[in-house]
């Protein structure tokens, strides 16, 4: 059981807030350019000239 | 679908919204008699004559309108685009009073007795008359405008609810003239950018939850399967607005028919929450909101797609997920732990990426289409907005350090950078926006007149130059005067003496805020005529287009 120091509390709330943040932002680059999505990205940037 | 004869009858929406317009005015009549305070009272008033003027609206149109409103005609999405017309004639108005205000507290600063001495016209009432105008009411209605615009268009959908839409624009609306009118006689609750009492704040959160509701409504019925980028921005813009609103404004009012609350929290957690409001009211109105703009509007005028779709994603996430911790930096070297100071400053420095990532994926749209540059002032706003996007986006991440902030703070220079961010970005991409607009809602083939935007381009522009750098040059040294010390260890100088070493910027910001008036003005003529639908002679702007060369 690990004392609940403010160290502790400092620890792992940095540790956990790096981890969470560098996870998502590698998520989010991973779907962007995931290459299945390559074509629907396409697509969508032209979104605003397409529309009738 | 084969056609059916519909008979013509009230819908549950317009019975229940009649009967609650009735119910809440007597209530608000009520209210208004039995105040405990004038202010109070008055606005209880407004309530109740807005909720039967509301009535009377609603049957009026009851009577005017067919049996059904399609969804579709000839296979096209029969867009709603009345409430989209009323926001951006709202924008408009509230823009050039916004300016207006603007302009007079910036004189009353240069000569404080321009306040004339009545309570009325004084510079602590003024002030968030100012920036509740520009950015709530000017702002507020360019984003619920070309929010409801572009969900439309880019979903191919009509929007969502029937009488909603009209609810979002005119609720909003009346929380505007409720919560100016109140600054006016003094009801405030002293939060900065979060000035409105209790009630007010009340009434805005119901029309920003049905604000959310037709938007993700809209989006549930959309023909379209991708979700636009732009959609994504303005769906963190509308979601995050709530959930600061609600928390900054928890407050205990003292009478249930009075003006006054109190908040809930005290000292420097109210500090912080309070920052945490404020500065992602910065992130999430005067930003996000704006960079959904920018990701539909840029592409339209340049018609060239979006750089790169994909940088618009990492784009979206980094910046939601940083700007909301960056709120700290404004309450540096206070009763603020350390470690929350550090964390804000961190962040802010971290945004600088995302926020010049976006400026970088809107400027390289224009990849191919530069050259429309030279010939068309709308696209030229947008362009220039995002170069003050960059500029105020690696001012901002500066000044939050630490040891620079230990200069910046308190001082004008903190007004020069909102104002490069506000006039330049803000501004500047509403008005590409609002050019853009008007003729595409009012079936206008472009605006009156192009070289009137090149006027207020060129004026409006003076105006901003002349305002940022009278006020660098106003904070810095006023920063610089506050912490010199003479020989003997005493402050070298005493307050007023710095107070009285600025007035000559304050003059010249001052012209460059009235410069920056001019050109709202211009652009306010600019568009009635364009829906009036004249059109000025094409004169020697348009000679040149013809024969430009390519080479």
């Amino acid at each position: 059981m690990i004392a609940m120091t403010y160290e502790n509390a400092a620890a792992f709330a940095q540790t956990s807030g790096l981890l969470y943040f560098a996870g998502i932002f590698v998520g989010v680059c991973v779907y962007a350019f995931w290459p299945r999505n390559r074509a629907r990205f396409e697509a969508a940037a032209h979104l605003p000239l397409t529309e009738d | 679908m084969p056609a059916r004869s519909v008979s013509k009858h009230m819908t549950e929406g317009e019975i229940g919204l009649g009967l609650s317009l009735l119910v809440g005015a007597f209530l608000c009549a009520l209210a208004s008699a039995r105040a405990v305070d004038a202010p109070f009272s008055i606005h209880m008033g407004l309530f109740a004559l807005a909720g039967f003027a509301g009535l009377a609206a609603l049957v009026k149109r009851y009577e005017g309108r067919p049996a059904a409103v399609p969804q579709e005609i000839a296979g096209k999405p029969h867009y709603n685009l009345g409430p989209v017309k009323f926001a951006v004639v709202a924008a408009m108005v509230w823009g050039i009073a916004g300016f207006l205000v603007g302009c007079i507290i910036a004189f009353q600063l240069w000569a404080p007795s321009l306040n004339l001495g009545i309570e009325y016209a004084s510079f602590g009432r003024l002030r968030p008359l100012h920036t509740s105008a520009v950015i709530f009411a000017f702002g507020g209605n360019v984003l619920i405008g070309t929010s409801l615009y572009v969900v439309q268009r880019t979903c191919r959908a009509r929007l969502a609810g029937d009488l909603a839409p009209w609810f979002v624009v005119l609720g909003y609306n009346l929380f505007i003239v409720i919560a100016g009118t109140g600054y006016l006689m003094g009801v405030t609750q002293s939060k900065e950018y979060a000035e409105p009492e209790w009630y007010a704040d009340l009434w805005l959160t119901i029309v920003w939850v049905v604000y959310l509701l037709v938007f993700l409504a809209t989006l549930w019925k959309r023909k379209e399967p991708h979700i636009f980028v732009a959609n994504w921005f303005y769906l963190a813009f509308i979601v995050t607005i709530a959930m600061l609103h609600s928390v900054n404004n928890l407050a205990v009012p003292v009478s249930w028919l009075g003006s006054k609350s109190y908040p809930v929290f005290a000292g420097v957690q109210d500090a912080l929450i309070q920052w945490w409001y404020g500065h992602n009211a910065v992130g999430f109105f005067l930003t996000a909101g704006f960079l959904a703009i920018m990701y539909y509007f840029v592409p339209k005028r340049a018609e060239r797609p979006i750089y790169s779709y994909r940088l618009s994603i990492i784009h979206f996430w980094a910046l939601v997920f940083m700007y909301i911790w960056a709120g700290p930096h404004h309450l540096h070297y206070t009763a603020l732990p350390d470690w929350a100071q550090t964390l804000g400053m961190t962040f802010s420095i971290m945004l600088w990426m995302p926020s010049w990532g976006g400026m970088i994926n809107g400027l390289m749209t224009l990849s191919g289409a530069w050259d429309k540059l030279r010939t068309d002032p709308v696209l030229r706003f947008m362009v220039v907005s995002l170069a003050f996007y960059g500029m105020a986006t690696f001012e901002g991440p500066m000044m939050s350090i630490k040891a620079v902030n230990a200069l910046s703070h308190y001082t004008d220079w903190t007004i020069g950078h909102v104002h490069s961010g506000a006039l330049g970005w803000v501004a500047y991409i509403s008005f590409g926006a609002l050019y853009c607009l008007v003729p595409w809602l009012w079936n206008r083939r472009e605006v009156y007149s192009l070289k009137l935007v090149e006027w207020h381009f060129w004026i409006s522009t003076l105006g901003i130059v002349l305002y940022i750098t009278s006020m660098w040059v106003a904070g810095i040294m006023q920063g610089l005067m506050w912490r010199a010390y003479n020989a003997l260890g005493f402050l070298e100088y005493s307050f007023v003496e710095t107070v009285e070493a600025m007035q000559p910027y304050y003059l010249v910001r001052a012209l460059g805020g009235v410069l920056f008036l001019i050109g709202a003005l211009i652009m306010a003529y600019n568009l009635a005529m364009t829906v009036a639908g004249r059109t000025a002679e094409r004169e020697a702007l348009s000679g040149s287009v013809g024969l430009a060369p390519a080479e």
